[in-house]
């Protein structure tokens, strides 16, 4: 493969992303990994980019980045004094952790590296087409209508559900 | 740019997130790498719509199949579902117990 400014940026972006995964792990300081976490997610908002996904990008950045990590450093601030910004880790636990995970990291690499079928399937470098208008079609007029239906619904249900939980109970 | 690497990136991403729901102890830092875990898997929704699916002919023209990319949105909507009830419970039992250490919440413990 020719190192071009490309593939250049391409790893750029996967460093990043695993550099910043790695610190969400195993920084210490809860707000801390809150912020790595946002770098990850910006992290493969550039993958996909590079997979010519524009507006998965773009809902990456906007969902993820603009929602979930805003109601994750709610979630620290309302839930942590001073003390427990900190994250307690015990020997033991991270010792087995870090073996599972290890292992299961060694599989699954096998398992990438050992699959025939995925082999050589390289970027063909097709051009670059906006997918906005056949991701509204799919969803709005062909397949994937009833699970966007169903994802409504659930949202409406994680709503009410979400509220209802976390108000406080009045008793009469 | 082949799909392993791709394929590569999901996994450390996955085992990453893995590591983080077995060792923390604070259930916030477990939803984040939950989350990083939905990611890796969104990622590979969109790598392998990339790579392998074949193209489709729709009204005759032959257009890139983008079925993977539609099923990571999903994805989307689910972590973003799963956040806002996580951190809903997460309030409960912090008025409840006044912490959210996940081994201090043991009231249904034999």
């Amino acid at each position: 493969m020719e190192f071009t400014l490309k593939t250049f940026i391409f790893y750029g972006f996967a460093l990043i992303t695993i550099a910043s995964a790695l610190a969400v792990v195993t920084v210490r300081n809860i707000v801390h990994a809150a912020f790595a976490l946002m770098v990850t997610l910006f992290g493969v908002a550039g993958l996909y980019v590079f997979l010519q996904a524009d507006f998965l990008a773009a809902t990456q950045v906007i969902v993820y980045v603009g929602g979930i990590l805003v109601l994750i450093l709610f979630g620290v601030m309302m839930t942590s004094g001073r003390l427990e910004m900190r994250i307690h880790i015990e020997r033991g636990q991270l010792l087995l952790g870090g073996g599972i995970s290890l292992a299961l990291l060694m599989l699954l690499l096998t398992v990438i590296a050992n699959t025939p079928k995925w082999e050589n399937l390289t970027d063909d470098g097709t051009a670059f087409e906006p997918t906005t208008k056949r991701i509204g079609e799919l969803i709005l007029n062909e397949k994937f209508l009833l699970p966007f239906e169903v994802a409504s619904v659930l949202l409406l249900v994680a709503l009410i559900g979400a509220a209802l939980i976390s108000r406080k109970e009045v008793r009469d | 740019m082949s799909l392993q690497h791709y394929l590569v990136i999901s996994a450390i991403l996955f085992t990453l997130g893995i590591f983080a729901v077995l060792t923390r102890k604070n259930a916030i830092s477990i939803l984040m790498g939950i989350e990083l875990i939905l990611n890796s898997c969104n990622l590979n929704f969109a790598a392998f719509s990339r790579f392998v699916v074949p193209p489709e002919n729709v009204d005759g023209l032959i257009i890139p199949n983008i079925d993977g990319q539609v099923i990571a949105i999903f994805g989307i909507v689910l972590a973003a579902a799963e956040a806002a009830v996580f951190l809903a419970i997460i309030l409960a039992i912090y008025r409840e117990f006044g912490s959210i250490r996940p081994d201090e919440v043991d009231t249904l413990k034999g």
